[in-house]
């Protein structure tokens, strides 16, 4: 059958900015209803920090002092750290893990969502939830542990939290390019377990093993959590800038990675 | 059919002459309008082919069944229509562009198998997000109407039913009313009814001027729905056309009775491609049915329950695929 073709002038459907801006919106809204329903997830990424915190940071040690900053001030940015990393890798990673490996991501790239769409709403989801664990370690703190800051030092040590936790949201796609749906919750447990005991977010950094001392340098959780002390007063004093250099450069690499496990993706196996 | 296709036609000359928006191709002295094409498309997976420089074209109003085994490539074939693959070599073009971008997915809905869909958001939430994607959706309501899911609207994806979750797949296809539908294997895991009821809904849409690519693995649904059936065996078109023209090609007939030769007696008898037993009588399929009439005939004077029936789209895929994977390893 090769009757003759001819192709019309081709102009592209465009959007408008206001409808592009509506799907951006009802994509977040609805990833961050999705994991505020799912109880695996507010549970373990609220309750640890705020368990910890009220054993070891009012309980425990109440009116003790870390190198001169009360126990209670000191592990709200330890502990805050701790959480926006939870909160970060698991609804990126593991949402991305699975979407990806059993075929829902598929389902949406073959919609006309722009695909930004899709991360930009995973990034929300982790900020808003990080944010909700930061000021529920505030709301403890005050009421229960004395802690009195300036409005100002609350505000800047949420957004310097909050914007710790985009690394590892960067972190979560990379991991989530590189794991399936199982292995995905036990992985990223693997790896931020540990890496935050190393960067002192448990035992507090002064009181680590010269050896561990010298792994945190390289990890993420410890930059933050030096950032998020510096606020408060704590923390090694270092400047400021060499953290955001590091957090940066790890944000970049991870999201490197993530790249390529996107192309990677292109060439699975399907029937 | 031809209704729908006439109507396509009609609305689609007024938006050409209004405006030039959307890209199509128009294929000059047929009325065929070609929404989707591969052309001379071949597709790997690292060394293994699964497609080979294939030419496959859906046309508007139409209903195309790509008919084929397990991994004979249908879902790639459907992918790279998508733009979710790129080929290693020839042309995809869905409304005359590449569909790789996904603005231009506003005028194609998909049905994909999928393992797990979000559980937590709620049927009309889902919905609500997907058609927001588009520019002229439906209404909520029209939808979850056409997919059968109307009193499901509040309830969370994962206390829903296996039938029913396969519908909501079948609601987020449809919500944006796209022009191009895409269903991959859209009715496994339904009871008949529901099967019916999909298959009513996917007619209502042609009828409305939609076009339908669909890929079975069922041939009794191919028969049931497609205007043209593309049998794919091993990445290639093996056949394609109306059902009726599938079923002509092998002039096969099935010859059902009661004898008491043995199996392998029958198999002597030449023109005789498939022995099967069908309860207490045997099932024959053949090229030349008169030919071995006489033979069984000759050799059993008592055979009874005689029936000869032509062949069903079953014995036509099946024999065009054994003939296909014949020469393939020729």
């Amino acid at each position: 059958m090769s009757a003759a073709t001819v192709t019309l002038a081709t102009t592209q459907v465009q959007r408008t900015p206001r409808h592009t801006a509506v799907i951006y919106l009802k994509e977040a809204k609805y990833e961050f209803l999705k994991y505020l329903r799912l109880r695996v997830y507010t549970l373990s990424v609220l309750s640890f920090p705020i368990m910890f915190y009220v054993l070891f940071g009012l309980v425990l040690n109440a009116n003790q002092s870390i190198a001169g900053t009360r126990v209670s001030v000191y592990l709200i940015p330890s502990y805050g750290t701790f959480g926006i990393i939870a909160a970060s890798l698991f609804a990126t990673a593991a949402g991305l893990a699975s979407d990806r490996g059993l075929g829902w991501l598929e389902v949406k790239r073959a919609s006309p969502m722009p695909p930004f769409a899709y991360f930009a709403a995973k990034c929300f989801t982790s900020v808003v939830f990080s944010t909700i664990v930061v000021l529920s370690l505030f709301v403890l703190g005050i009421a229960f542990g004395g802690v009195r800051m300036p409005v100002a030092t609350f505000a800047k040590l949420l957004v310097t939290l909050v914007a710790g936790s985009i690394p590892f949201s960067a972190m979560g796609l990379a991991l989530g390019y590189f794991t399936g749906p199982n292995s995905a919750p036990p992985t990223i447990n693997l790896i931020y377990l540990p890496m935050s005991f190393c960067s002192g977010l448990w035992v507090p950094f002064m009181f680590l093993p010269k050896i561990v001392q010298k792994i945190a340098l390289v990890l993420p959780p410890y930059h933050v959590s030096q950032l998020a002390l510096g606020v408060v007063g704590g923390g090694q004093h270092e400047p400021a800038i060499t953290h955001w250099e590091v957090l940066a450069a790890f944000t970049m690499i991870c999201l490197g990675v993530a790249r390529i496990g996107f192309q990677r993706d292109q060439e699975k196996m399907y029937g | 059919m031809a209704a729908g296709l006439a109507n396509s036609n009609q609305k689609d000359k007024s938006a050409m002459i209004t405006s030039l928006e959307k890209p199509e191709i128009m294929t000059v002295g047929s009325s065929d309008r070609v929404v989707a094409s591969l052309e001379g498309v071949s597709k790997n997976y690292g060394n293994i082919p699964a497609l080979r420089s294939v030419d496959f074209r859906v046309r508007a109003g139409e209903i195309v069944a790509l008919l084929g085994p397990n991994g004979a490539g249908k879902t790639t074939a459907v992918k790279l229509l998508l733009g979710l693959l790129q080929p290693n070599s020839g042309k995809v073009r869905v409304f005359g562009a590449d569909p790789t971008n996904p603005e231009d997915r506003m005028r194609t809905g998909a049905m994909l198998q999928v393992g797990r869909v979000p559980e937590t958001l709620r049927v009309r939430e889902h919905i609500d997000l997907f058609s927001s994607y588009y520019q002229t959706p439906l209404s909520p309501e029209k939808v979850m109407a056409a997919a059968g899911l109307e009193k499901l609207g509040d309830r969370k994806f994962g206390d829903l039913s296996g039938g029913q979750r396969q519908r909501v797949l079948f609601a987020l296809a449809i919500c944006g009313d796209p022009d191009l539908l895409f269903l991959d294997e859209p009715t496994v895991g339904l009871d008949v009814e529901a099967r019916r009821l999909l298959w009513d809904e996917i007619r209502r849409l042609v009828r409305r001027g939609k076009t339908v690519l669909l890929t079975t693995h069922y041939l009794q649904e191919a028969d049931a729905l497609a205007d043209r059936v593309a049998v794919i065996n091993k990445g290639e078109i093996i056949a394609e056309g109306p059902p009726a023209a599938i079923k002509a090609q092998t002039s096969g007939k099935r010859i059902r009775c009661i004898t008491s030769l043995s199996h392998s007696a029958l198999r002597e008898i030449p023109g005789i491609n498939e022995v099967k037993e069908d309860r207490e009588a045997v099932e024959l399929h053949t090229g030349q049915a008169e030919a071995v009439l006489r033979e069984l005939l000759a050799r059993d004077p008592d055979l009874a329950g005689l029936e000869v029936s032509s062949a069903g789209l079953e014995d036509a895929f099946l024999a065009l695929t054994q003939e296909h994977n014949e020469q393939l390893s020729n």
